[in-house]
């Protein structure tokens, strides 16, 4: 292992995990937004809404985010839409995102009995008090898991976003390993890299269940 | 006892096609206490469902206060800030202190203050013996002491009439006066309620009527003495006499009442 050659590129392993984190994070961050959006208009019935949404999960779900970002890319400019590559890699992350999120958001609000909404209802709140103050942070809690899995999920898949000629980390390991050797080096500082950005995340969602079975709960099971 | 508060009027109401209740009329008259009971599935708890509009009625009509509160509306919110209900399963929210449990009605569908609330839910606390839970989540509470914070979450909202649905029927034996004493003291202080139970002693003990339902009407409604004591029907007998042992040392022979020759 050349430490030199290691040493040498850290600046540019830096300048393409802020590529990956940022819209790694801007991605996620729709997503949560948009899973959320899906997830109530599903639950609320909200009719056609709801039909789309549904198409939507599906369709987004089960194609890769690399055919979706092609798709953003290289299709939509021949019909006069044209984003950047960095619009294309945050719209993309989130068509794919926001699926996973709803469905996670779902499982959650499916968890909650029904007769917590009953007891809700018995105290005068209107529907919409009823979903936030009792339902959404019962659901939030068993959804938690399930989110943080996908928070990881979507930061890997921005590894797709050099097809759309982003610096992030992978292109920038793929540009100098093809640039000249080091192959070793640059694929050991690649994954120490993405290592660098997830382990946190896997360690917050780990702190987060723990804090989240401890605070109260088990009230629901008894009858 | 002054007006009547509730009216209901020969509802009906079937699930998949099965009537359960069929024909209802009721009435409660302001601060008096109205104990339905009958065998299981006689339509009891469908009856207290669909007078706060949990379930919808196929036919019939309820008013609250002469207001007619059934049929389709969207401020059903409105009507059940009116109607207190406490469940057999108590539903406290699990991922809220006591106290947030008790705020959550009336400061957030009341738009009462909440230090105002937060006095009084101290006060009611300590008339029900949990003062000092007041800071404690619900898992942490035993049965009892749940059920009797359900019965405080729901005075708080000062209903006009509480729905009790057998409120004791998933406690320990022994944690079943200390919610029904409860209850006794509420009626005492002129709540009017409605309360389905399994406990005869207790219904006998609280309620100014009793209104015997089976397969879905009532069929028989009386003082408490009258239906204990002297029921009309032979249906309300066979229903009572289920609450009673025949003891072992009676020489009486239970068994082949009905063989030839006995």
């Amino acid at each position: 292992m050349d430490g030199a050659f290691i040493l040498a590129h850290v600046p540019d392993y830096l300048s393409g995990a802020w590529v990956t984190l940022r819209f790694g994070l801007y991605g996620v961050a729709c997503s949560l937004a948009l899973g959320l959006l899906c997830c109530l208009v599903r639950s609320f019935r909200v009719p056609v809404l709801r039909q789309i949404a549904g198409g939507y999960i599906e369709l987004a779900r089960n194609t890769p985010l690399l055919v979706q970002l092609f798709f953003l890319y290289a299709g939509l400019p021949r019909v006069g839409i044209k984003f950047s590559a960095e619009a294309c890699a945050v719209i993309g992350l989130t068509f794919l995102g926001g699926a996973y999120m709803a469905e996670a958001f779902r499982s959650g609000l499916e968890s909650v009995d029904k007769s917590q909404t009953e007891a809700g209802a018995c105290i005068g709140l209107t529907r919409a008090q009823n979903i936030r103050y009792v339902v959404f942070p019962q659901a939030l809690a068993t959804a938690v898991p399930a989110l943080f899995a996908n928070v990881i999920f979507l930061i890997k898949e921005t590894s797709v976003f050099s097809v759309l000629a982003m610096m992030d980390l992978m292109n920038v390991a793929d540009t100098l390993r093809t640039s000249g050797g080091h192959t070793v080096e640059v694929l050991f500082m690649l994954a120490a890299a993405y290592l660098m950005i997830l382990l946190p995340v896997s360690l917050l969602a780990t702190l987060a269940e723990r804090r989240l079975r401890y605070a109260g709960f088990g009230d629901r099971h008894s009858v | 006892m002054g007006e009547a508060i509730l009216r209901v009027r020969d509802i009906h109401k079937s699930f998949d096609g099965t009537g359960v209740l069929r024909g209802v009329s009721m009435e409660i008259r302001e601060g008096e206490v109205v104990v339905i009971v009958g065998p299981s599935g006689c339509g009891k708890s469908t009856l207290l469902r669909c007078i706060n509009g949990l379930e919808t009625i196929d036919r019939g009509e309820i008013f609250l206060r002469g207001e007619k509160i059934s049929g389709r509306r969207k401020d059903l919110h409105l009507v059940r800030q009116r109607i207190g209900m406490v469940f057999q399963s108590y539903d406290l929210f699990p991922h809220m202190k006591v106290m947030d449990n008790l705020l959550l009605g009336p400061t957030k569908a009341l738009g009462r203050p909440r230090a105002e609330v937060e006095k009084e839910a101290l006060e009611m606390l300590e008339r029900v013996g949990l003062r000092e839970k007041a800071c404690a989540l619900p898992r942490t509470l035993s049965g009892g002491q749940k059920q009797r914070v359900a019965l405080v979450r729901a005075m708080l909202m000062r209903p006009e009439i509480l729905l009790l649905d057998e409120i004791t029927a998933a406690l320990d034996p022994e944690m079943v006066s200390e919610v029904l004493n409860v209850v006794i003291d509420l009626a005492r202080g002129g709540m009017t309620m409605a309360i389905v139970t399994h406990e005869m002693r207790f219904a006998e003990a609280v309620a100014d009527r009793v209104l015997f339902l089976e397969e879905g009407v009532v069929l028989e409604e009386g003082t408490p003495e009258e239906f204990f004591h002297a029921p009309k029907t032979e249906r309300a007998r066979h229903f009572l006499q289920s609450f009673t042992y025949a003891s072992k040392r009676d020489k009486v022979e239970i068994q082949p009442k009905n063989n030839a020759g006995d």
